[in-house]
């Protein structure tokens, strides 16, 4: 038995990274996975190469997470096509530095409607499906950062402090209809991304992580694979860190 | 059955008031019209119109005939 066969799954931001990573081991795991992207088209090949590899489905929903209406179009063709919901994770998110004294409220506006009003938006409609079935599992993605703090980063750090709380709130107030709400702060994950920083840096930081090593997105994908499945079915409200013990 | 009737339908049964009660109820003035209510309310009238109503909407959805009202003009529901 998979872990999440049948399961009904919506991952945000799956185009690339972790995200892709998550699409990937839920089709593995036999879930029914809604994979948004906000580029049309972007997503349609890598949809449907998980779909044939592990014989699930796989359908891409395009959509900026941002765009409230398109959310809810999503979460309605959801509704329409498998009439549940059983896992959300919120994924898709925006990472923009600026130091102290050059943040503008531009900035602000921009990282917190897509690192934070976005999850709120898509928690509040994924319960319009799942407070009816009575069941269901979210899970956002924070970030070590949101638990640390880390310098330059300081409206990413608290956009993802924000996931948090948000994760901390909603799993409060949506136990009773047994919808369990649970994050995950990655550490410093082998991305693209993560990448673009430089050899030199990327050097640096490894000394920061115990474990030696960069988590890799499939690190970060198993454990939305747990959160997402019930082996997990008495956890909530929790801030699952994963990061090789590495400090910021 | 009529939409008007589903609607009153959908009110007495979350609500569990008699037909005649719904005209002229508002959002908090009975026990079981309290938040919990209202979010149950908005869900059984999702089901019963196949729906998804804006969160702008149900923090409007103030009374009986506001509902009505907000059904008709921003999700195409004829009475």
């Amino acid at each position: 038995m998979k872990l999440l066969e049948k399961k009904v799954c919506l991952v945000t931001g799956t185009s690339r990274g972790i995200g892709g990573e998550i699409v990937k081991r839920f089709a593995q795991e036999g879930a029914v996975v809604y994979a948004n992207a906000r580029k049309e088209g972007s997503i349609d090949e890598s949809s449907k190469h998980w779909e044939d590899a592990y014989g699930t489905s796989v359908v891409p929903v395009y959509f900026d997470v941002t765009d409230e209406n398109g959310a809810k179009q999503a979460i309605m063709k959801i509704k329409k096509e498998q009439g549940r919901l059983d896992v959300l994770v919120n994924n898709a998110g925006i990472m923009k530095d600026s130091v102290i004294g050059m943040i503008s409220s531009e900035l602000m506006k921009e990282v917190f409607s897509a690192n934070v009003f976005s999850v709120i938006s898509l928690i509040q409609l994924a319960n319009k499906l799942m407070g009816r079935q009575k069941s269901g599992s979210i899970i956002n993605l924070s970030s070590i950062v949101g638990v640390e703090g880390s310098a330059g980063q300081l409206v990413y750090s608290a956009s993802k402090g924000a996931v948090a709380a948000i994760t901390k709130a909603a799993a409060k107030e949506l136990a009773i209809n047994n919808i369990r709400v649970n994050a995950i702060a990655p550490g410093m994950i082998d991305t693209d991304l993560f990448r673009s920083i430089g050899e030199e840096n990327i050097e640096r930081n490894l000394k920061q992580i115990k474990m030696g090593r960069l988590g890799s997105t499939t690190d970060v994908a198993n454990a939305a694979v747990f959160l997402a499945s019930d082996l997990s079915s008495y956890i909530t409200g929790q801030i699952l860190g994963v990061d090789g013990e590495a400090s910021v | 059955m009529s939409n008007s009737e589903k609607y009153l339908k959908v009110f007495v049964d979350t609500l569990e008031i008699r037909s005649e009660e719904a005209e002229g109820l508002k959002y908090n003035s009975i026990a079981n019209w309290d938040s919990v209510g209202h979010m149950n309310l908005v869900a059984a009238l999702e089901d019963a119109f196949d729906i998804m109503m804006d969160t702008d909407d149900i923090i409007d959805f103030s009374s009986f005939e506001k509902g009505k009202e907000i059904l008709a003009s921003n999700y195409s529901i004829e009475f």
